[in-house]
Parts: C-alpha cells; sequence; structure tokens
C-alpha cells in the first residue's frame, strides 16, 4: 500500500511539439498549434481549422524507430512515441523487479484505418484491405504500445469520450495505492479521424476560426490530436530508487452529470461533484489550487456549466484559469493526459499559460481566463479539469513535489 | 468483500427470468449466437428510446433487470467493459462517410462512443456516482470488475453496478470473419466442440452485476477477485500467476471444485485450455459456456452469470461438463479466459 504517488517522468506530442522540450517552448512563446488543415486529407480543409501533429505516418514511424507502419495506426504511432519519451525521462528500467502496467485511452482506436477499410468494404465486401481493420479495437493502440514499451504486468484501456485519460491516470494512481502496482505508464492518445471530425461537425459545434475557450463569442471547439503519457510511482519506488519527482498525483474526483448524453447541465452538477471529489481525496482546500487548466472546450454549453460549478466551488476567489486547448486543439482521449504535463510545466516554469483567442467576457460569468503569459509564480497546486460526452466528468490534481 | 446481490443477462440463453435457469437450453444453427431480446417496452417507454440503437436498450434493460433482481435503486458507482462498442452506431457513420466526406444525423455519432451504455444507464437512473467503461479486448469485462473491487475495497461505494456489453452485426461478423476468428459455415451450437474447425462461433451478450459489501437477500456468490494476463510466454507462467492469484484470496489449486473454461470449439485455440486443465488442474471438474453464449470480447459475464447459479443452486448441469469428473463439493469455481491465446482472464467466485 503506498500513501503517496507521485510522477516521475512525462512524455508528449501534439499540434504544439513533437517532445516536452518543443511543446515547453511552445507555450512559452504563446504559440498555437491551430491552423489550416495541412496533412489531413478533408473536404474542409481551408474551412475548419485543426490542431494537427505535423508528421506524415511515415515521419512518425521513422521518430520512433518502427519498423513500419503497416500495421500500425496513426493512434499507435502517436501513443508510442510519447509513452516512450516518458520511460526514458523518468529512467524507469522494466527489469528492475517493480510490477508495471499500461493504462491508455482513446475514443476512437484505429478509425484512422478503419475508415478506409469501410470506404473500400461498403461498396463490395470482398474489398478492404485486412490490415487496414485488424487494429480497429481501442485494445490494439494499448497492445502496441504494450509491445513497443517491454510492458507486460498489466494492460488496459479506457474510454469515456474526453475525460478518457483523465480516468487512465486516475486509475493508475489507484492501482499503486492499493498495492496492485507499484508502476503504472498511463495515458491517451487520439489521431484526428474523418469519424470525429465530421461527426462534431454534424453537431454544429466546430469554431471556423479555431476555438475560443471562455469567451462570449465563442462558437464551438477545434479537433486536435496527439498522445501523452506519464509515469506514475509509488512512493516507496521514488525513495528507493532515489527517483526525481516532477509532481506529487495529490487528487482526483471522477462524476457523471447524468443530465444529457451530450450537453452538460446548466448548474454543472457533474464537474461540480468531480472536483469537490478531488479536493477531498487531496486534502486540499479551494484556496490551496494556484491554478486551473479548464477542460475549455470553446462550445457555447461546456464553457458555460464549467464556469458556474467553478464559480460554486471557489465562490469570489477563483484562481488564475485558462484552456490550454487554445494551443493543443481538443486531442479528446488524449487531452486529459495532455493537460496534466502541461500543468506539470507550469509548475516547473513557474508560470501560467494563457488562454490564446480570448478576447470578450462571458456575460453569464464574473471570471476572465488568464490573457497573456504569467512569469514568476509560484504554482503549487494545479487542478485540471476534464469532461467528456456522457457526462463523464474528471478532474485530477497534481502538487508541486 | 464482493457479493453479487443481483445480475441481469441477456443472451442467447432464456436468462430473462432469473428464477430459470438453462430450462430449457436454447439451441441454434446459425452463424453466430443472437441474443433472445427482452420485451424493450415493458422496460423502456418506447418514445425515450425510438432513436436508441439495440445494444443500448440491451444495456439499460439488462442493468434494470440487474437492480431490480437486487433490489437495489441506484448503484454509487456504474462500470462497464465493451470491446467493440456499438458496432450498428458505428457502421452507419461508416457507411454515409463511404459515399461523401458528411453525414446529416449526428445521433449515430452521439451513441457510438463507447462510455455511451455507461452513461446512459447514469442518465436514466440519475446516479451522479462515479462512472466508466473499459474497452480492452477480452479484458473489457475484467478490468471493469477489478475496478468495482477496488471501489468496495477503498470504501468508495458500497453497492457498484458492472457489466459487459457486446453485439454483433452481419457486416462485423463478415469482417472479423476474414480474420479468421469465426468459423465460415453456420454451425450448430450444443454440436461445438464436434465440429473440428477452425474460428469460434461469434456471439453477443449483455450482463450486469451489482456486486455489494453488504449481503443481500437474493445474494448469489462473492467475487474475491480478477486477474488479467496479457501474453503468458509459457504455460508454466500461467501456472504460476494462477497460484499467486488464488494465494491472494487464501487459497490453494486444490481448493478450487470447478474450472469454467472459455472452451470455444476453435480447434486453432482450444489446445491452451486443454493444455492448462492438465497441467494446472490435473484431475478436476472442467466445465465450458461458450456452446450456450457464443463467442465474443465480454462472454465471460455469461460465464459469471452461470457460475454464480452454481453456487447459488448447488448444482452442477450436464450440458456444461468438458470431462466425466465430478466435484465433491461446490464451494469455489475458477473462470479461466483467453480470447485467441492473446488476453487471458481469471475470475474467482465463491460460495
Amino acid at each position: 500500500m503506498a500513501d503517496k504517488v507521485y510522477i516521475t517522468g512525462i512524455g508528449i506530442i501534439s499540434a504544439i511539439g513533437n517532445n516536452v522540450e518543443n511543446l515547453e517552448k511552445s507555450l512559452l512563446a504563446e504559440r498555437s498549434g491551430i491552423g489550416e488543415i495541412s496533412l489531413f486529407p478533408s473536404i474542409h480543409k481551408g474551412k475548419i481549422p485543426l490542431a494537427e501533429v505535423k508528421l506524415s505516418n511515415q515521419q512518425l514511424v521513422e521518430l520512433c524507430g518502427a519498423k513500419s507502419d503497416r500495421f500500425l495506426t496513426r493512434t499507435s504511432l502517436l501513443g508510442m512515441i510519447a509513452a516512450r519519451e516518458a520511460l526514458v525521462k523518468s529512467g524507469v528500467n522494466l527489469e528492475d523487479g517493480y510490477k508495471t502496467g499500461l493504462i491508455s485511452a482513446t475514443t476512437v482506436g484505429g478509425m484512422d484505418r478503419s475508415e478506409g477499410f469501410f470506404h473500400k468494404y461498403i461498396s463490395n465486401p470482398a474489398k478492404g484491405r485486412l490490415r487496414d481493420i485488424v487494429n480497429h479495437d481501442c485494445g490494439d493502440s494499448t497492445e502496441r504500445i504494450a509491445q513497443f514499451s517491454g510492458i507486460s504486468d498489466f494492460v488496459t484501456t479506457i474510454s469515456t469520450a474526453c475525460s478518457s485519460s483523465a480516468n487512465s491516470l486516475m486509475l493508475g494512481a489507484r492501482l499503486i495505492k492499493s498495492g496492485v502496482l507499484d508502476r503504472v505508464i498511463a495515458g491517451g492518445t487520439d489521431s484526428v479521424t474523418r469519424f470525429t471530425l465530421n461527426g462534431f461537425n454534424t453537431l454544429m459545434i466546430l469554431d471556423k476560426e479555431g476555438c475560443k475557450p471562455f469567451d462570449e463569442n465563442r462558437a464551438g471547439l477545434t479537433i486536435g490530436e496527439g498522445a501523452a503519457f506519464l509515469v506514475l510511482e509509488s512512493e516507496e519506488l521514488v525513495k528507493k530508487m532515489n527517483k526525481n519527482v516532477l509532481a506529487e498525483f495529490t487528487g482526483y474526483g471522477n462524476a457523471n452529470d447524468a443530465y444529457h448524453q451530450t450537453a452538460s447541465s446548466p448548474e454543472g452538477k457533474g464537474a461540480m461533484l468531480a472536483m469537490f471529489k478531488a479536493l477531498q481525496v487531496s486534502g486540499l482546500n479551494p484556496s490551496n489550487i494556484s491554478y486551473i487548466n479548464v477542460h475549455g472546450t470553446g462550445t457555447q454549453n461546456n464553457d458555460l456549466s464549467e464556469g458556474i460549478a467553478i464559480e460554486k466551488i471557489f465562490g469570489s476567489a477563483i484562481p488564475p484559469f485558462s484552456s490550454t486547448k487554445s494551443f493543443t486543439g481538443h486531442t479528446l482521449g488524449a487531452s486529459g493526459a495532455i493537460e496534466a504535463v502541461i500543468s506539470i510545466l507550469a509548475m516547473k516554469n513557474h508560470c501560467l499559460f494563457p488562454n490564446l483567442n480570448w478576447t470578450t467576457p462571458m456575460k453569464e460569468l464574473s471570471m476572465q481566463p488568464i490573457k497573456k503569459i504569467m512569469k514568476n509564480v509560484e504554482v503549487n497546486h494545479v487542478l485540471s479539469n476534464s469532461f467528456g460526452f456522457g457526462g463523464n466528468n474528471s478532474t485530477l490534481i497534481l502538487s508541486k513535489p | 468483500m464482493a457479493y453479487i446481490n443481483g445480475i441481469g443477462l441477456i443472451s442467447a440463453q432464456n436468462t430473462l427470468n432469473p428464477d430459470v435457469f438453462l430450462e430449457p437450453v436454447m439451441e441454434q444453427t446459425s452463424a453466430y449466437m443472437k441474443c433472445l431480446d427482452p420485451v424493450y417496452k415493458e422496460y423502456l417507454d418506447p418514445i425515450q428510446t425510438r432513436r436508441m440503437s439495440r445494444l443500448i436498450k440491451m444495456g439499460i434493460v439488462s442493468a434494470r433487470m440487474c437492480l431490480s433482481d437486487a433490489n437495489c435503486a441506484i448503484p454509487d458507482s456504474i462500470i462497464t467493459g465493451t470491446g467493440i462498442g456499438s458496432v450498428e452506431d458505428t457502421e452507419k457513420i461508416l457507411g454515409e462517410l463511404s459515399k461523401e466526406e458528411k453525414f446529416l444525423n449526428p445521433t449515430p455519432f452521439i451513441q457510438s462512443t463507447y462510455n455511451t451504455i455507461s452513461s446512459q444507464i447514469a442518465i436514466n437512473l440519475k446516479c451522479h456516482g462515479y462512472n466508466s467503461t473499459y474497452v480492452h479486448r477480452s479484458f473489457s469485462f475484467e478490468s471493469s470488475l477489478q475496478d468495482a473491487l477496488l471501489q468496495l475495497q477503498e470504501g468508495i461505494a458500497a453497492n457498484v453496478l458492472v457489466g459487459g456489453i457486446d453485439e454483433m452485426t452481419m457486416n462485423h461478423l463478415n469482417i472479423t470473419r476474414k480474420l479468421g476468428q469465426w468459423k465460415m459455415n453456420p454451425a450448430h451450437n450444443l454440436s461445438l466442440r464436434k465440429t473440428m474447425t477452425p474460428g469460434a462461433l461469434a456471439g453477443e451478450g449483455v450482463g450486469f452485476f451489482l456486486l455489494s459489501s453488504v449481503r443481500g437477500n437474493r445474494y448469489y456468490a462473492t467475487v474475491p477477485g480478477a486477474e488479467t494476463i496479457y501474453k503468458p510466454k509459457s504455460l508454466d507462467e500461467l501456472d504460476n500467476r494462477t497460484t499467486s492469484f488464488l494465494s491472494e484470496y487464501g487459497l490453494k489449486k486444490d481448493d478450487i471444485d470447478i474450472i469454467l473454461a472459455g472452451v470455444a470449439g476453435d480447434i486453432t485455440w482450444d489446445f491452451l485450455y486443454d493444455d492448462y486443465a492438465l497441467k494446472v488442474f490435473p484431475g478436476k471438474p472442467v466445465s465450458w459456456f461458450k456452446h450456450l453464449s457464443g463467442e465474443y470480447y465480454t462472454a465471460t459475464t455469461f460465464a459469471l452469470w452461470l457460475a454464480s447459479n452454481i453456487l447459488k443452486r448447488q448444482v452442477y448441469p450436464e450440458i456444461i461438463r468438458v470431462n466425466d469428473i465430478l466435484p465433491s463439493r461446490i464451494q469455489n469455481i475458477l473462470i479461466y479466459n483467453h480470447f485467441r491465446g492473446v488476453n487471458h482472464s481469471l475470475i474467482l467466485i465463491k460460495r
């Protein structure tokens, strides 16, 4: 049984950087990854922006040193790159006798290839390349990452829409605290697919100018892609191996809004419960929180509901907050882990990253996000929200070690 | 301690009535073992459900059946597992997208997310508690079960609704058959082990269980633990993992009275079950269930229903016996399953 869970390594790939250092540079330079579609083949090119990882699958293969992309989806490749960086950064030796698990998260798994298969199959059921469908299910990318990284003690995959990887981190911490595992590589991965891009487009919640979270004139989200993994280790392991600690994973909460499949409740009940539970687990008061990395998708509904919930939890003393989806786009199943990495970088750099594209306060709320990067700030405890379709709401709290 | 206080199972067997146990055993000769659909309007308002796909309706009804069996109004947590989620909705979108890059109806997209059933149950019950969905092949239900047991152990929840959900469609069957997963021709379910052909008989099913920290009136059995074993390197590793898994609950291999194995009638992979039974549990009663349920990623929900009823009723049905050995008592059952040799799992059920 472990009392504390520490984060000892992080790895990331996103529209603002193919590794932690590049991402950090983009954040510090306030450089967004949202832009016109460049790689992804789509009729929406020039009309709907995306936050793409600006590398082709072949380039991703070269970056991670895989043999070929014959059986690898983009989702797998992104995940493999981020997971390996996290393991290397943490200095993990998988042969050290500690029990290690891999918990990944994704919303559509290998859809990037299976939609190509289906296209051929539907006109002629004898057609379609089998290697494009064999990796359709969500477990495939996790097992590819596990094989690539050499993790085999425990593997599983979570899919709770846009809170997926917040839940994989939460499960990782719980498995370490209960003594089931000593170390967990937890995070998530998602690539842009026609399935999701057109799905959100049908719901009419894609902002044609790029997302403007918490702005009065926000018009929806911007789809992004990427992956992030964090190495969670038990207190005992960290002490015995004298590991360098990036953050303590102090709190987590998961609740359901139980209101509507795609809309958040007007009073933000699920969001409030998730934040409340996370604070309770951490033993912290709302006043201890230095910064909130909000879910902040940029949709009318989310930002209002989340804002109301934050006002209820924090009252008149709302900490500085921002939605870094204005940098990375909404990376769906990966977003919880990507934002956990960004939260750790905020603590490390003593600075708070802004909510780009924000100009006008929301009428219904008294709160306003961080407009310009704030430097030389003591960032001790970060609260990060991830909310998903189906009212699956999760909150994480990360603390300075 | 985790008590199974209620079960709701929709399967190819007559499992809709909790008072009936495999009477009669349902037979079919088919491409896949289709579930016997409940009369949905007995549980759900047809106006509310007119746009719901079949899997979602099955999920909500099965969860309702389970809660009513357990006499529980609202659980503290809801956890589901699904290997492939809502196939019907996903195919609708992919079908439309293959014509041109747009589709008009958002409903299939909304319903296609893997957590739809877990959240629809929460909405249906107004349950604000912990809610999660596992999507890892034949670990999907086992991971859910592990999470549920952890919740009870942590004291976060006293009643956890945990389930497994998977459907089959003709398209999905055709596609995955090409991958060698299923038999090429329709098979008679009760003659499955006599076919001696490669591929399993595909199936589908939805099963929910109410796991509670306190024993209820309709209590079936207890579930001390579940274990997933990813790509074991050898039979020895499986043997060692089984021994250490059982020892966590103070048991030895000899304490297991019945092995309920995931034998699928697939000559390519079934040898692993034979080897396991011979090496790990020689001389023990071995039984199977996939001739009753078909094979699907969350088929162990059917096995857990079966084991729970065996323990509660203290009967060892002839229809499930693989060997002629009879148990001297029915106290501990071990479910051992694997999907095509990669994802192996163990579930322990006690009287």
